[in-house]
C-alpha cells in the first residue's frame, strides 16, 4: 500500500485489496487517515484542556470555596477538601497552556488539515512519504501520552510504578513554571513540586512532538513542491494550500530551536550543567552552578514562540479563506496580496521574538529594533482582515455552521490584534506585560481564531472527511453559545489586566490589602468571566456530541456539499486509496471562479478547462 | 466513587436521549426533503440577523465595560514615567478601539446585509490594486507614527537616570522582597550570593563577611572540615550513594572556597565602607516624592519580576545578573489615598513573573513620603545600617519620627 503515492500506480485499474483492521485504522499511511487521527487525538487533548481551564477557572472566582466540581476531577491530593492547591493551581494553567498551543492548535490545525487537504487539494494520490507521515502522527500520540502521563506524577512515580535510573525521579504533578516553562523555575526541583519528575516527562514529551512536527512539516513541504498534479501551478494553489506550506517551512525553521532549547534544559536538571543557571541559592542550598543565562533560554524559547503563534494562525487563515469564498459565492479578494501576505507574516515571524522579553534587562536598544519589526506584522495582518471584508462585501451569503465560525475568526483576528499594537510597544508594554490584558489578547487573537478556523475547517470538511453531514442545527447552537461565551470570557479580561492583575495568580486576595476598589473589581468580574466559561465549555459537549454521532449516523454526504471548486469535492465521498479512481485531474482556473459573469453554475471547479474565449481571472 | 459512577450513568443517559432527539429532528427533514448541505433560506436569515444582534450585543457589552471600569481602571499613574506612558497608551487605545469598531462593524454589518437572496448573484471582483494599496499604506502610515511616539517614550524611560538619583536595590527571592538603600554615600556595597550566611541575608560583600563565610565554608556546620572528617571515620558504615553524595557536595564546597579567596584576594578594604551604610528594609518601601529613583534588581533563586502597577514601572529579576529599572514618584501616598477617596489604599510592589507555589503573595509595600516624613524616616534609619545589624551588640534603640503615622497606617 505505499505504492499508491506512485502516479503510475492508479491509471485505469485501482486494485482494492482488503486491509486489515490493524493497517487500516491504527497504522494506517494514508494521508485521510492519518488526518483523522490527528483530529481525534487533538479535539481529545483539547477536552482536557479546557476542562482544567475550567477547574482553575473555579478557584479564580470563587477562591478558597470548597467546590465538589473539584474534588470530583482532582481528587483528595489536588483539592484537599475540594480546594485546589496553590502548586495544582500552577501545574493547571502549565498543561493548559502547553495542551492547548501544541497539542490542540498545532496538532489540531496543521496535523488534521494539512494531512487531509494538502493531497486532495493538489491533485496527489497520497503524501510525498506515506510511512513518514504515518510515524509523525505515531510521535505526536506518544507525546500526547507522556503529556497526559506527566499530570499522574506523584512522588516521583507514575501510578506508583517507579522510574528506573536517575531521571529526577522527584516532586509530585506536573510541569508548573507556566508553559514556557523558564528555567530556573523549571530547571531546578527544589523550586517548585512540579519540577521534578513531572518536568522531565514534559521536556520528553515536547523533544517527540518536535520530532514528529518535523518529519510531518517536511513532509509538506515535499508535498506541496512535489506532487501538485498537472495545471496546479504555484499561482493555482488555494490559499490554504499556502498557508499549510508557509506553516511548514516556520515548522521546520523554528522548532529544533526549541528542541535545542529543551535539550540544553534537561542537561540542566539532569547532568550538573549551566547554561541556565548561575549563582543560586534555592532551599538553604548554595548551587555551584555559574555563568549560565536563563535569558538565553527566553531568546531560544521564543525563537520558536512567535513564529508558533503563525503556525497555529495560519492555517486557521487558510481554512477560512477557503470558506469565506466558497460561502459567500465570490472569488476571495486580492488572491496575489494575500499569498504576499502569508509569505510577509511568515518572514517577520521570526525576527520578533524579542518583544516578549521587553522587560528582562535586554539592553533597549535592542528591544527598540523588536518593537519596530513587531509593529510591521500589522500591515500584512490588516490587508488580510480588509481582504476578507471586501469578498463578503456584495457576496451572496450562505450561512453554514462553518462560515460562521470563519467570518467569527476574522472578527476575532481583529479584536486581538489591535490589543498587540499594544503590546508590541515596549514602552506601553511595561505598564501591562504579564498582567491578565495579555492572557485576554493572545487568547483571542490566537487561541479563539485558531480554535474558530479548527471549527471551521471540522464543519466544512467533514463531510470529506467522514462521508456524512454533520448536524447544522446542533451547529448554529454550537456557534453562538461559543461566540458569545468566548467574548464574554476575554473582553472582561482586557479590564483585570487593565486593572494590573497578574497572570498566574492563584487568588487576588493580594489585592483586598491595599486596594479595595480594584479588588471588588477584579473579584466581581473573574465571577462573570468564570461563568461564561462554563458555559462556552458546556457548549463544546454539543459539538462533541455532533461529531461523534455524525460520524456513524450522520446523513450520507453527497459529493460536493457545498459548491466548492477545489480538487477535494471532485473525488468519491467513499475514501480509497489514492483518491481518485481514475486519471488525476487536470487543473486549468484558479479555484476562486464564484459566481463568474458568463458561467451557467454560481461555481467552476478547477478541473473544468476555461470556456471558448474565457479569460482566467486572479 | 459511587456518586462518580453515578455521575457519569446520568452523561450517558443524557447523550442517548439527545441521540433519539436528533434522530426524531433528521426523520422529519428528511419528510420535509431538507438535504443537511442545503441552508433553507429562513436558517440563513436567522444567522445574519444574529450576526448584527451580535455586533450590537458585542458593542454594547464593550461600552458597558468601558463606562464601568474605564481604561484607567488602575488610577492616575505615581511617577513621572508613568504620566508620560499613560498619555502613550490613551493614544494608542484610541487608535485601536477606533478600528476595533470599524472593522467589527464593517465585517457583522456586511454579513447582514449581503445574505443569500433569491435571484441575486454575487458581484464578481478579484482584486483592486487601489484598494489594496490604500489599506497598506494607511496602516503602514498610522504604525508609522505609533512606532516612533513609542519609541521617543521607550527611549526616555529606559535612559540613564540622573546622577543624583537614590540608589535601591531591590532583591527577590521565593516569596518576599528586600530593599537596600544605599545610604548617606548612595553607593551600594557590592553582594554576592556566596555570601548568604547567617544576617547576613543579602551576601554583602565586606571584609569581615568574607572572612566569615570562609570561615563558616571551612569549618561550621555541614563545612568542609566535617564533611572531610565523616569520610574519614573509619568506624562509621556510608552507603556508596551517600559516599557519592558526600563527595560531590565536598567538591562544591571546596570549588566555593577557592571562589571566595579569590573574591577576598580582590576586594579591597576600601569599599567596606560603601557597604557598611548601607539600609536593609523588609516589609515595607518608603519612597521619597519628586525624587530620582534608580533600582537595581537581583535575584536569590528563581525568575521574578518587579511590579510597581501604581508607578507603571516593571523589570524581570534574574538570577546571575542584575537588571536595573528607575522612576520618579509624584504622588505621595497621603495624597493618592485622596485623590482615590480610598483611606486604605496603599502603592505595592507585586511579584509579576511565575516563580512558585507562594508566588502570589510575593510583594512588598511601598509608601511615598514628602520630601521631609521621608528625609526624617531615613534620619531615624541611619543609625540602623548595615554594620549596626551585622554586629547586632551596637544596635541602638529606634527613636519615632514624622514616618510613624503611614508606618502605622499600612497595616490597616
Amino acid at each position: 500500500m505505499t505504492s499508491v503515492a506512485h502516479e503510475e500506480h492508479a491509471h485505469g485499474h485501482h486494485d482494492h485489496h482488503e486491509e486489515g483492521f490493524v493497517s487500516k485504522y491504527i497504522f494506517s499511511q494514508d494521508h485521510k487517515m492519518i488526518g483523522k487521527q490527528f483530529l481525534i487525538t487533538a479535539v481529545f487533548m483539547g477536552f482536557v484542556a479546557m476542562l482544567m481551564s475550567t477547574l482553575f477557572r473555579i478557584q479564580l472566582a470563587w477562591p478558597g470555596e470548597s467546590s465538589s466540581f473539584l474534588s470530583f476531577f482532582l481528587g483528595d491530593f489536588w483539592a484537599p477538601d475540594g480546594v485546589l492547591r496553590e502548586d495544582m493551581y500552577l501545574g493547571l494553567v502549565t498543561m493548559h497552556g502547553t495542551i492547548m498551543v501544541f497539542f490542540l492548535l498545532t496538532g489540531g490545525l496543521s496535523g488534521t488539515f494539512s494531512n487531509i487537504l494538502i493531497p486532495l487539494q493538489l491533485g496527489a494520490r497520497d503524501m510525498a512519504s506515506g510511512f513518514l507521515n504515518m510515524l509523525s502522527f505515531w510521535f505526536f500520540a506518544l507525546s500526547s501520552l507522556i503529556m497526559v502521563l506527566s499530570m499522574f506524577v506523584m512522588n516521583g512515580s507514575i501510578f506508583g510504578i517507579d522510574i528506573p535510573g536517575d531521571w529526577g525521579t522527584e516532586g509530585n504533578g506536573p510541569a508548573m513554571a507556566g508553559w514556557t516553562v523558564y528555567p530556573p523555575l523549571s530547571a531546578l526541583p527544589q523550586a517548585v513540586s512540579g519540577s521534578g519528575f513531572g518536568m522531565t516527562l514534559w521536556l520528553i514529551s515536547m523533544a517527540i512532538f518536535i520530532a514528529g512536527s518535523l518529519i510531518g512539516s517536511l513532509n509538506y513541504i515535499v508535498t506541496v513542491i512535489n506532487l501538485r498534479t498537472q495545471g496546479m501551478t504555484m499561482t493555482r494553489m488555494p490559499l490554504t494550500i499556502w498557508t499549510f506550506f508557509v506553516t511548514a517551512i516556520l515548522g521546520v525553521l523554528s522548532f529544533p530551536v526549541l528542541l535545542s532549547a529543551a535539550v540544553l534544559l534537561i542537561m540542566d536538571r539532569l547532568a550538573g550543567t549551566s547554561f541556565y543557571l548561575s549563582d543560586i541559592m534555592i532551599g538553604g542550598e548554595m548551587l555551584t552552578n555559574h555563568g549560565g543565562s536563563p535569558i538565553l533560554f527566553q531568546h531560544l524559547f521564543w525563537f520558536l514562540g512567535h513564529p508558533e503563534v503563525y503556525i497555529v494562525l495560519l492555517p486557521a487563515l487558510g481554512l477560512s479563506s477557503e470558506i469565506i469564498a466558497t460561502n459567500a459565492r465570490k472569488p476571495i479578494f486580492g488572491y496575489k496580496a494575500m499569498i504576499g501576505s502569508i509569505l510577509a507574516i511568515g518572514f517577520l515571524s521570526f525576527i520578533v521574538w524579542g518583544h516578549h522579553m521587553f522587560i528582562t534587562g535586554m539592553n533597549p536598544f535592542l528591544g527598540s529594533v523588536f518593537v519596530f519589526t513587531t509593529l510591521l506584522i500589522a500591515i500584512p495582518s490588516a490587508v488580510k482582515v480588509f481582504n476578507y471584508i471586501t469578498t463578503i462585501w456584495k457576496g451572496s451569503l450562505i450561512f453554514t455552521p462553518a462560515m460562521l465560525f470563519a467570518l467569527a475568526l476574522v472578527s476575532t483576528f481583529i479584536t486581538g490584534g489591535v490589543t498587540g499594537i499594544i503590546l508590541a510597544d515596549s514602552a506601553l508594554d511595561i505598564a501591562i506585560h504579564d498582567t491578565y490584558f495579555v492572557v485576554a489578547h493572545f487568547h483571542i487573537v490566537m487561541g479563539m481564531s485558531a480554535v474558530f478556523g479548527l471549527f471551521a475547517g471540522v464543519y466544512h470538511w467533514f463531510p470529506k472527511m467522514y462521508g456524512r453531514m454533520m448536524n447544522t442545527r446542533m451547529g448554529y447552537v454550537h456557534f453562538w453559545i461559543t461566540i458569545v461565551g468566548a467574548y464574554g470570557v476575554f473582553f472582561p479580561m482586557h479590564f483585570v489586566g487593565i486593572a494590573g492583575a497578574p497572570r498566574r495568580y492563584y487568588d487576588y486576595s493580594t489585592y483586598g490589602e491595599f486596594d479595595v476598589d480594584t479588588f471588588n473589581m477584579i473579584m466581581d468580574l473573574n465571577v462573570i468571566i468564570t461563568t461564561f466559561a462554563i458555559i462556552a465549555a458546556c457548549g463544546q459537549m454539543i459539538f462533541l456530541f455532533n461529531f461523534f454521532y455524525s460520524i456513524y449516523r450522520g446523513p450520507i454526504a453527497p459529493q460536493n456539499p457545498w459548491k466548492s471548486n477545489t480538487l477535494e469535492w471532485t473525488t468519491p465521498v467513499e475514501h480509497i486509496h489514492g483518491n481518485w479512481p481514475g486519471a488525476l485531474p487536470e487543473v486549468h482556473r484558479w479555484p476562486y471562479d464564484y459566481s463568474k459573469p458568463g458561467a451557467a453554475e454560481d461555481f467552476i471547479p478547477q478541473n473544468v478547462p476555461l470556456a471558448e474565449g474565457e479569460v482566467e481571472s486572479h | 466513587m459511587e456518586s462518580k459512577f453515578l455521575i457519569l450513568l446520568i452523561i450517558i443517559i443524557g447523550a442517548v436521549a439527545i441521540a433519539q432527539l436528533v434522530r426524531v429532528y433528521e426523520l422529519t427533514a428528511k419528510l420535509r426533503k431538507n438535504e443537511e448541505h442545503d441552508i433553507p433560506n429562513r436558517d440563513n436569515y436567522l444567522n445574519s440577523k444574529l450576526m448584527l444582534l451580535f455586533m450590537v450585543v458585542q458593542f454594547g457589552g464593550f461600552i458597558y465595560l468601558m463606562l464601568k471600569y474605564g481604561w484607567t481602571g488602575r488610577g492616575d499613574a505615581a511617577s513621572i514615567q508613568g504620566q508620560s506612558t499613560d498619555w502613550l497608551l490613551n493614544l494608542n487605545f484610541i487608535i485601536i478601539i477606533s478600528v476595533f469598531f470599524f472593522t467589527n462593524f464593517l465585517l457583522f454589518f456586511f454579513a447582514y446585509k449581503y445574505v443569500r437572496k433569491p435571484g441575486v448573484k454575487a458581484y464578481y471582483l478579484s482584486h483592486n490594486n487601489k484598494l489594496e494599496m490604500i489599506w497598506t499604506v494607511v496602516p503602514a502610515a498610522v504604525l508609522a507614527v505609533i512606532i516612533i511616539l513609542g519609541l521617543k517614550t521607550w527611549n526616555d524611560v529606559t535612559g540613564p537616570s540622573p546622577k543624583d538619583a537614590i540608589k535601591v536595590e531591590l532583591y527577590a527571592k521565593q516569596f518576599d522582597w528586600t530593599a537596600r538603600y544605599a545610604g548617606g554615600d548612595n553607593i551600594l556595597g557590592k553582594s554576592d550570593y556566596k555570601l548568604i550566611l547567617g544576617n547576613n541575608e543579602l551576601g554583602i560583600v565586606t571584609s569581615e563577611t568574607l572572612d566569615s563565610s570562609i570561615l563558616a565554608i571551612q569549618n561550621g556546620a555541614g563545612g568542609i572540615a566535617s564533611i572531610q572528617k565523616l569520610l574519614n571515620n573509619r568506624d562509621t558504615v556510608i552507603t556508596d550513594s551517600l559516599m557519592s553524595v558526600m563527595t560531590t557536595n565536598l567538591g562544591n564546597k571546596e570549588r566555593l572556597l577557592r571562589l571566595l579567596y579569590q573574591m577576598k584576594s580582590t576586594h579591597a578594604k576600601s569599599k567596606d565602607a560603601n557597604a557598611w551604610d548601607d539600609i536593609i528594609q523588609r516589609d515595607t518601601l518608603y519612597l521619597r516624592n519628586n525624587t530620582p529613583y534608580e533600582f537595581l534588581i537581583r535575584s536569590r533563586d528563581v525568575l521574578h519580576s518587579a511590579f510597581f502597577l501604581h508607578f507603571r514601572a516593571q523589570m524581570n529579576a534574574v538570577p546571575g545578573y542584575g537588571t536595573r529599572l528607575k522612576f520618579t514618584p509624584t504622588i505621595t501616598t497621603d495624597q493618592m489615598r485622596v485623590k482615590k477617596n480610598l483611606p486604605t489604599f496603599n502603592y505595592i510592589l507585586m511579584c509579576n513573573k511565575i516563580c512558585g507555589g507562594a508566588h502570589y503573595k510575593m510583594k512588598m509595600m511601598v509608601v511615598v513620603l514628602s520630601e521631609a516624613k521621608y528625609d526624617a524616616w531615613m534620619k531615624s534609619k541611619a543609625t540602623q545600617n548595615f554594620k549596626a545589624k551585622y554586629f547586632p551588640v551596637a544596635t541602638p534603640t529606634p527613636t519615632s519620627s514624622g514616618a510613624t503615622d503611614t508606618v502605622v497606617s499600612t497595616k490597616m
